[in-house]
């Protein structure tokens, strides 16, 4: 193996995914935890944004019986287990809707616009929906 | 007319666009992410509580409660209803328009 695909093989790339979208209304959420699940097992630096009607998926308390669908929100406690730590949520975006920390499933770090943008500009790879 | 809101207004113009569009008297009934138009502390909430004199709002309640939101405050004076209640809306009205 030459010295061109061992680099290839240990770097370690910042992965960001960047939800945007609400649940249930289109297939965008459900798809891209699916996918942040999937690329977690690569053994790269994952993090996972919620911002504008991203924040919304991490609604507690919902409950899907009503509209015939799979209640996807419990999977995101699976993010932990996949070791996706890190977990960031647009402060602004949260106070838009009336919403707190503490409504929230999972435990996540809630950073101003100011401080989400330093984070998003060290990516090397943002992968939006 | 029963006009129909579909989507989110934190991300579309539809509920926008039908306040500036239905004639007074109409109903306006909020469904699937149109149902986040109804948080009592959102910062758009404004947009219907202004305009509780011209129209009747409604919510669907199992949309609301798939988004979690059954907790949440929602904007008084917006009735929450059911599937049957949606139907009987659609009966009542002689015609429905949707903001998609």
């Amino acid at each position: 193996m030459n010295e061109l695909d061992e680099n290839a093989l240990t770097v370690v790339k910042r992965f960001m995914y960047v939800n945007r979208r609400a649940p249930y209304g289109t297939i965008y959420a459900l798809e891209c935890l699916e996918v942040v699940l999937v690329a977690a097992a690569f053994d790269q630096d994952v993090s996972v944004v919620f911002l504008d009607d991203g924040v919304c998926q991490l609604k507690k308390n919902q409950d899907t019986t009503g509209i015939g669908m799979k209640n996807f929100s419990k999977t995101y406690g699976a993010l932990d287990d996949y070791d996706v730590e890190k977990i960031y949520v647009e402060k602004e975006s949260l106070a838009a809707r009336g919403l707190t920390a503490d409504d929230l499933v999972i435990p996540v770090e809630v950073l101003a616009a100011d401080d989400l943008r330093d984070v998003m500009a060290q990516q090397d790879v943002v992968i939006s929906s | 007319m029963l006009h129909l809101i579909n989507k989110s207004p934190f991300e579309r113009n539809a509920l926008d666009s039908c306040l500036r569009l239905a004639k007074s008297g109409s109903s306006i009934l909020l469904i699937e992410d149109g149902v986040y138009a109804a948080l009592a502390k959102a910062a758009h909430a404004e947009k219907i509580i202004d305009r509780m004199g011209d129209f009747s709002f409604y919510v669907l309640g199992p949309d609301v409660a798939a988004r979690g939101l059954s907790d949440a405050p929602l904007i008084e004076g917006i009735d929450v209803v059911d599937y049957e209640g949606f139907v009987d809306m659609v009966a009542e009205h002689d015609a429905t328009q949707s903001w998609l």
